[in-house]
């Protein structure tokens, strides 16, 4: 009971995980995409609609890395090319990616899917309750553990991460030095889309493998809130991301138990919990100055 | 090729002008090329879509219907954003608007008094600037992001009003229908005309656009939420209050918001039901951009989204598109408004070579 408890939180977490942790690269470049909703559900449909065609769900998942990525660029050009209010098109990637998704998504409602199926790490998996737990999941699973740690690497151990916060917190800065700011931000852009998408994917290939419009219900705002949660490290989303993953499976559980309270109650805590935790987070208004990347969400033209 | 911005001396009084209207023709250029890529003729498609609605009395008032909701939330939203708090949360306030104002239908059905419906719009919009208050006062008291807890609050509201008329104000002899009782006479918001079935929420949407063009045009209020919009510290030298700002347009948009809501609710549907709202608060966005924050603006680009609506309806059923498109539409449509704006403070330049590199080398 605990075991199957613990690995239903675990496909709950995975993706608020990936997506929050693309996010975070993003907004450690100095961008604020808030986009991530939409690009995570195109990633979604992406991948479905991949795997329906190709047969097979891996090339579905690489369908949602894509679709996710390819979206993002389109926030790139504006934003970074266009200089447009990040805010706005961020809020307009949504928009455009729930009715593009459920244009694209059509045909597949109802459609039986293709789930990824769990690949036992040999010898590990073998050992009791952790191996079934941690080493028989499926490849989003490694993928996001995988991430957590290459981008923490990436952002404090190596030269291109050093760069990339450079540019988070003062682009003036780094242009000077002759990073180039326009390029890298496309690459984080690009980058949080990616693992947007692969979120998006594991929601449709793993977590409930089928299509449903708007079948990612608020996991992309939530996601952005675990960065700041987190404020803005990949250790610390990964915390976040189990919290609300457990809550989310202690809701549903609660509900089919049936504990006297309305069941729409509990479907709000998810999102009742994003608020108290944004509340904790942000209250000490100087720890937050102090994490957040400086340039966050402001305009860049290159002089020249 | 590379594209390099050149910031105009002066923002272009042309393009503010242009910038809309050119994204408008983008959106219908993509939109024809879509239409093609479904297999359908684009001029027909088009044609069903935006100018068929346009051409008979009925479908002129359900633009009305439409319409009001959109202008109605979008003005208290283009003021939000022009003092930079980013209330993206009004499809929330709308809801909780809507069942505030209902209160009094729903529990007094026994109640005929004219009385009755100013007190519903008076609670519909006190419920809206509440709800719309939650994030003001996590925004002033501890520094939480607007635009993070409206959204939530957003999801909170829908599961509420879903729990509300499947239990306590399920109407008893609905059938098991999840819907409130239909309300009585004096709780509907009479028809504007004669002709047919648009009600009185457009005039208070003109009003209200009227009403804030004004005050960000001539009065004081409206100077200080440019200025604090555009920089804070600007804003503190003047005497502004930053922490204030947030709580006039918090509960300003909240509460045209809740108007919508309970005017929707009064006028259009009768009684309350699980979905009141095809994403007007969302939409409203789009509509407030699409109008350049300016009041008079997004009466314009109110009535060109509930047309998307409407043709979306009149696409799905006479050539058998999926009414998704509507969404897709609104989509490009912000987009293209976003991207228009740009040559509105800046040139865009195509650069072919690049010259400073062989200078560089040279």
């Amino acid at each position: 009971m605990f075991e199957a408890i613990l690995l239903t939180v675990i496909t709950a977490s995975t993706p608020l995980v990936i997506a929050a942790l693309g996010e975070l690269v993003t907004e450690r470049a100095g961008v604020l995409n808030l986009g991530v909703e939409g690009m995570m559900i195109m990633g979604a449909v992406c991948a479905f609609a991949t795997a329906q065609l190709t047969g097979s769900p891996y090339l579905g998942l690489l369908g949602g890395v894509f679709g996710g990525a390819a979206f993002s660029l389109l926030f790139g050009f504006l934003t970074l090319t266009l200089v447009a209010n990040q805010v706005a098109t961020g809020l307009a990637l949504t928009i455009l990616g729930l009715g593009l998704s459920g244009q694209i998504g059509e045909s597949f409602v109802g459609k039986p899917g293709i789930k990824l199926q769990p690949i036992a790490i040999p010898l590990l998996s073998d050992i009791p309750f952790v191996g079934r737990v941690l080493f028989a999941q499926d490849l989003t699973f490694y993928l996001s553990m995988a991430l957590v740690f290459g981008i923490g690497w990436f952002l404090f151990k190596s030269r291109a991460g050093l760069k990339l916060r450079a540019i988070g917190d003062s682009h003036a800065s780094a242009h000077a030095l002759g990073i180039n700011v326009i390029r890298t931000r496309y690459l984080a852009v690009m980058f949080g889309g990616a693992c947007a998408g692969l979120a998006g994917a594991q929601l449709s290939l793993v977590y409930t493998p089928q299509w449903v419009e708007n079948m990612s219900a608020g996991r992309g705002w939530i996601a952005l809130a675990l960065v700041v949660f987190a404020s803005w490290r990949p250790w610390r989303v990964l915390a976040g991301g189990y919290l609300f993953g457990a809550v989310t499976i202690g809701q549903l559980h609660a509900q089919a138990f049936g504990i006297g309270v309305p069941s729409q109650l509990l479907s709000a805590l998810p999102y009742a919990a994003t608020i108290v935790v944004l509340i904790i987070i942000s209250h000490n208004r100087r720890t937050t100055l102090i994490n957040t990347p400086a340039s966050l969400g402001k305009p860049f033209v290159p002089d020249r | 090729m590379r594209i390099e911005l050149e910031k105009r001396p002066r923002v272009s009084l042309l393009f503010s002008v242009l910038s809309p209207l050119l994204a408008l023709v983008l959106t219908l250029v993509f939109g024809a090329i879509m239409f093609w890529l479904l297999g359908k003729s684009p001029l027909n498609a088009l044609y069903v879509y935006f100018v068929e609605p346009l051409l008979e009395v009925w479908s002129l008032h359900e633009l009305a219907i439409k319409a009001a909701p959109l202008i109605l939330i979008g003005v208290g939203l283009a003021v939000c954003y022009r003092s930079n708090n980013w209330n993206i949360g009004a499809e929330g306030q709308f809801t909780i608007g809507a069942i505030a104002g209902s209160i009094l239908p729903v529990l007094y059905p026994q109640w005929h008094s004219w009385i009755i419906l100013p007190l519903m719009l008076v609670m519909g919009m006190a419920g809206g600037a509440l709800y719309a208050g939650i994030p003001a006062l996590l925004k002033t008291r501890f520094n939480t992001n607007e635009i993070l807890t409206s959204l939530m609050l957003v999801y909170i509201a829908q599961l509420f009003l879903d729990w509300l008329v499947r239990g306590p104000w399920r109407d008893p002899q609905g059938y098991n229908f999840p819907q409130t009782k239909s309300f009585q006479v004096e709780a509907v918001l009479p028809e504007m005309l004669a002709s047919g079935r648009a009600h009185w929420a457009f005039v208070f949407a003109i009003v209200a656009a009227v009403a804030l063009w004004f005050m960000m045009r001539f009065m004081l209020k409206g100077f200080e939420v440019s200025v604090l919009g555009q920089s804070e510290r600007a804003g503190r030298f003047a005497g502004f209050s930053a922490r204030r700002m947030v709580w006039f347009a918090m509960l300003l948009s909240g509460a045209l918001a809740g108007l919508a809501g309970i005017s929707e609710v009064s006028g259009s549907i009768g009684h309350v039901q699980p979905s009141i709202s095809p994403g007007y608060g969302f939409t409203a966005i789009i509509v407030a951009f699409l109008g350049r924050l300016n009041p008079l603006g997004i009466v314009a680009s109110g009535l060109v989204l509930a047309l998307t609506y409407l043709g979306g309806e009149a696409a799905q059923l006479s050539i058998g598109i999926s009414d998704k498109v509507s969404r897709v539409f609104q989509g490009l449509l912000l987009f293209f408004v976003l991207s228009c704006d740009t040559l509105i403070h800046y040139r865009i330049k195509l650069v072919f070579s690049d010259v400073r590199t062989v200078e560089a080398k040279g």
